[in-house]
């Protein structure tokens, strides 16, 4: 731990998730603090839906310690979701209703009373983009309209730390941006939001800091930017070649980069001055039929540190 | 923008969480709810005309020496009564359960919040209880428009079916609440609930049955719940007080196990590990 904030929304250490013999979460220390934005970066079966679940308190811990909000899980699990909002990673809206009633039932499950839930209804259909769509089913919505909803209902209770476990896995382009740009508001306003993403991008939108995971462990520690500085080059080049070049290139390519990554379809150069490294690949005389040079994202962090992509 | 904005603000009203769960059911059923209670009406109208009265002066006058002397009609009602309430509770104890585990996975948004487990099996079972008791308000009112209750105390015959109705509906429940798929649900109804419907004394007295299957029917609990409802119905249920204690209790129990279980499978479902 770097930096141990006072104070922390959640500490867990040591952390640990067994499923009979299978260890879903192995020994893992972190610390959230309030107002932060702390994401859990790593590929599928990686331990991060069990770690949000163990923090949501539906999944009680196997080893070591946990603390939300100075609380604890096993004993204090219905205080702690009262202060909590979850974006499952699958939906459960219920379709037999419609968008508006979603809101105000999941507010009477707070105890909230119906006049009180009917007035942050409206406002967080305002907020979701969903106003013109409060009394339709919920059936017909988009998926990304259904995950704005899913976000509001989860902000009816006023939560003081918004748990979100993969909130735009397989929606499109827009309404993803349309989704972090709601999430980013909220962050603005001082919410403190946990996300888990297999996506490189929704991380360096989304999160001061990060822990990146892999096979139930933590591997690294810090902010996009600390991370990428850490474990990765300013810029990389990706060349491409045609089928069956790639394999010839032994040894050629050495001396131009600070590091060379071999993938199936690509190989990538690490170099701080990426246009440099086009250049002297050029000058050896090899004939990429794709050369494009962009600056390091965490998805090279990812390959760095385990040695695969996020997303196979 | 103040639900947004303030973070943290306590949870302002406690109030039943128990509660909250059976709202959720009754705002689901609000938009069913005029067709469900004519479906609920049309139902015993057109069973007891086709086998009451239709069937019913088929009967000889031995055969009404058999069922204690009244005619066919008398003798079935409070019996389709009782059987009616277990059919609905066993319709109502599956899907629901399933939906809100498998399908739409309601129930583990509710356990995202203060709600628990437990909660969400006693406000299921509460919404099945409020649900049995309409449809048997509804069905004893057709029983006493055709003129086919001997006594005012049919108007026990009404929680006597829900009570039966749940003590099917809990442990149907606690089944569904471990399946991940509605396969095996067709098999309860064509291998429980039917030849239940068919044998427990709803149509002729179980005495007409041979005397080896006789036992069988006396462990049903539509046997016990039929014996209840057809007692209040002729008012003939307190002539023997002690077996009468012996239904309700049999009853009451099979409902006591049966939730028992039904919050035991939902937690073992909905709690990770």
């Amino acid at each position: 731990m770097p930096e141990t904030p006072s104070n922390p929304l959640i500490r867990a250490r040591q952390l640990t998730k067994r499923f009979g013999e299978f260890t879903a979460v192995d020994a893992i220390d972190f610390d959230v603090a309030a107002g932060e934005s702390f994401g859990f970066l790593g590929p599928n079966g990686a331990g991060k839906t069990s770690t949000m679940r163990m923090i949501g308190c539906t999944s009680p811990i196997s080893d070591g310690t946990l603390e939300v909000m100075g609380m604890d899980p096993a004993q204090h699990g219905p205080q702690i979701r009262a202060r909590l909002g979850v974006v499952p990673q699958q939906d459960t809206l219920d379709n037999e209703l419609t968008v508006r009633e979603n809101l105000v039932i999941y507010g009477r499950y707070f105890g909230l009373s119906r006049a009180e839930v009917g007035r942050r209804a409206d406002e967080l259909l305002e907020f979701a983009q969903l106003g013109e769509r409060a009394n339709d089913q919920v059936e017909p919505l988009s998926g990304g309209m259904k995950r704005r909803l899913t976000i509001a209902r989860s902000l009816i209770n006023e939560p003081t730390l918004l748990l979100l476990d993969e909130p735009t896995t397989g929606l499109d382009p827009q309404a993803r941006h349309l989704l972090w740009d709601r999430l980013y508001r909220l962050k603005q306003r001082g919410v403190t939001l946990v996300l888990t993403t297999h996506y490189m991008d929704e991380a360096e939108q989304l999160c001061d800091r990060l822990v990146v995971m892999d096979k139930a462990r933590i591997v690294a520690e810090g902010s996009p930017r600390e991370l990428i500085e850490r474990y990765s080059t300013r810029e990389v080049t990706e060349l491409r070649f045609a089928p069956g070049i790639a394999e010839t290139l032994d040894g050629q390519l050495d001396g131009i980069a600070q590091r060379v990554e071999h993938l199936p379809d690509r190989i990538l150069l690490y170099a701080d001055d990426g246009e440099a490294a086009a250049v002297a690949v050029n000058q050896r005389g090899l004939k990429p039929d794709t050369v494009l040079v962009r600056r390091s994202s965490l998805e090279d962090v990812f390959l760095r540190l385990t040695g695969r992509s996020l997303i196979d | 923008m103040t639900a947004v904005a303030r973070p943290g603000s306590p949870v302002t009203r406690r109030s039943s969480t128990v509660g909250r769960v059976f709202e959720h059911r009754w705002l689901q059923y609000r938009r069913t709810f005029r067709s469900s209670i004519f479906t609920s009406f049309l139902s015993p109208v057109l069973f007891l005309t086709a086998m009451g009265l239709g069937l019913g002066s088929y009967v000889s006058d031995s055969a009404i020496d058999d069922i204690g002397g009244v005619s066919y009609l008398v003798f079935l009602a409070p019996g389709l009564l009782a059987a009616t309430a277990m059919q609905a509770a066993s319709f109502e104890a599956t899907f629901p359960i399933m939906g809100g585990l498998v399908w739409n996975r309601i129930f583990h948004a509710m356990y995202a919040t203060p709600i628990s487990p437990r909660d969400i099996a006693l406000g299921n079972l509460a919404w099945m209880a409020a649900r049995l008791m309409l449809i048997s308000t509804v069905f004893t009112g057709v029983i006493v428009l055709f003129g086919a209750a001997e006594s005012p105390l049919i108007v026990l015959a009404i929680p006597a079916a829900a009570l039966t109705g749940l003590a099917f509906a809990a442990p149907i429940a606690a089944f569904a609440a471990t399946q991940k798929t509605p396969d095996r649900f067709a098999a309860i109804f064509r291998f429980g609930i039917t030849p239940l419907f068919l044998f427990s004394g709803t149509f002729f007295p179980i005495e007409s049955l041979p005397e080896a299957v006789r036992p069988v029917a006396w462990v049903t609990p539509l046997y016990h719940g039929a014996s209840l409802t057809r007692g209040l119905s002729l008012g003939t249920l307190l002539d023997d007080p002690v077996l009468a204690l012996v239904h309700v209790l049999i009853l009451v129990a099979c409902v006591a196990v049966g939730t028992w279980a039904m919050i035991r499978t939902i937690e073992r479902r909905l709690v990770r590990g």
